[in-house]
């Protein structure tokens, strides 16, 4: 699945990585602890989370994760998107909450990590 | 290849910095994406870690081309018991830390789970040192 179809799936909102609108998803995870996600070994991985600061954008650097859905409709910072696009990182803001946008992706075949 | 970075305590926003630096280092040196992901996964626990419970730390890290060498210098409050802080689960972080989605009592054993080699040592009152080595393999 690609970020085009993720982003229409859960009604998010594309905010940062307009050029990668065709990076394909295979994996997701959902997590506000980030030390969760950096244990992660998979690739090509989409990061949902409720947790809207840098250490998300940096976590997500580290660990190769190429697109983070902030759900529970928080909002992206500038500091935040400007370490997402020198990281060619892909950020979408989505106002259902982790449960619900989890649950969408999971039935559209989405494939959890583990 | 020589780099130090310096690391200030409760300083969020720059938490990250060295890993950064390092990993645009790495993906130019070396092909196995899963050894510059480890690696710059341990640094990155790491450099939270000082961000959250110490004063001030140093990074040094000697690329050769058989391993990378990374310590981790902090001055800081040290730990009492490592095995205890090594213990999954076990933290002594704040709710700042926890808020920064940190905190957890998993960083130090993610750093052993993602080098080669692991070395920790620290006296109370004066800080902590780390050192991970990664091995790489020479063709």
């Amino acid at each position: 699945m690609n970020i085009k179809e993720v982003v229409d799936i859960i009604g998010g909102k594309l905010i940062c990585g307009e050029s990668m609108i065709n990076t394909e998803i295979e994996r997701g995870f959902a997590s506000d602890l980030m030390s969760d996600v950096l244990t992660l070994d998979s690739d090509n991985v989409l990061l949902i989370t409720g947790l809207a600061n840098l250490q998300a954008i940096r976590t997500a650097e580290m660990s190769d994760i190429s697109c983070i859905v902030f759900a529970r409709n928080k909002k992206i910072t500038k500091e935040m998107m400007e370490l997402a696009k020198e990281n060619n990182i892909i950020l979408i803001e989505c106002a259902s909450s982790v449960f619900k946008t989890a649950g969408k992706l999971y039935k559209a075949g989405i494939k959890p990590v583990f | 290849m020589h780099f130090e970075y310096n690391i200030e305590g409760g300083d969020f926003s720059k938490a990250g910095f060295a890993s950064s630096q390092l990993k645009k280092v790495l993906k130019q040196l070396i092909t196995d994406h899963k050894v510059v992901k480890r690696t710059v996964v341990a640094l990155y626990e790491a450099e939270v870690n000082v961000v959250a419970h110490a004063y001030l730390g140093v990074v040094i890290i000697d690329i050769d081309t058989d391993k990378i060498k990374i310590q981790i210098n902090d001055k800081g409050p040290g730990i009492e018991d490592i095995s205890k802080a090594m213990e999954e689960g076990f933290s002594t972080a704040s709710e700042k830390v926890r808020e920064m989605g940190f905190g957890a009592g998993m960083g130090l054993s993610n750093i052993k789970n993602n080098s080669d080699d692991f070395k920790i040592t620290s006296e109370v009152g004066v800080g902590t040192k780390l050192e991970i080595i990664a091995y790489l393999k020479t063709i």
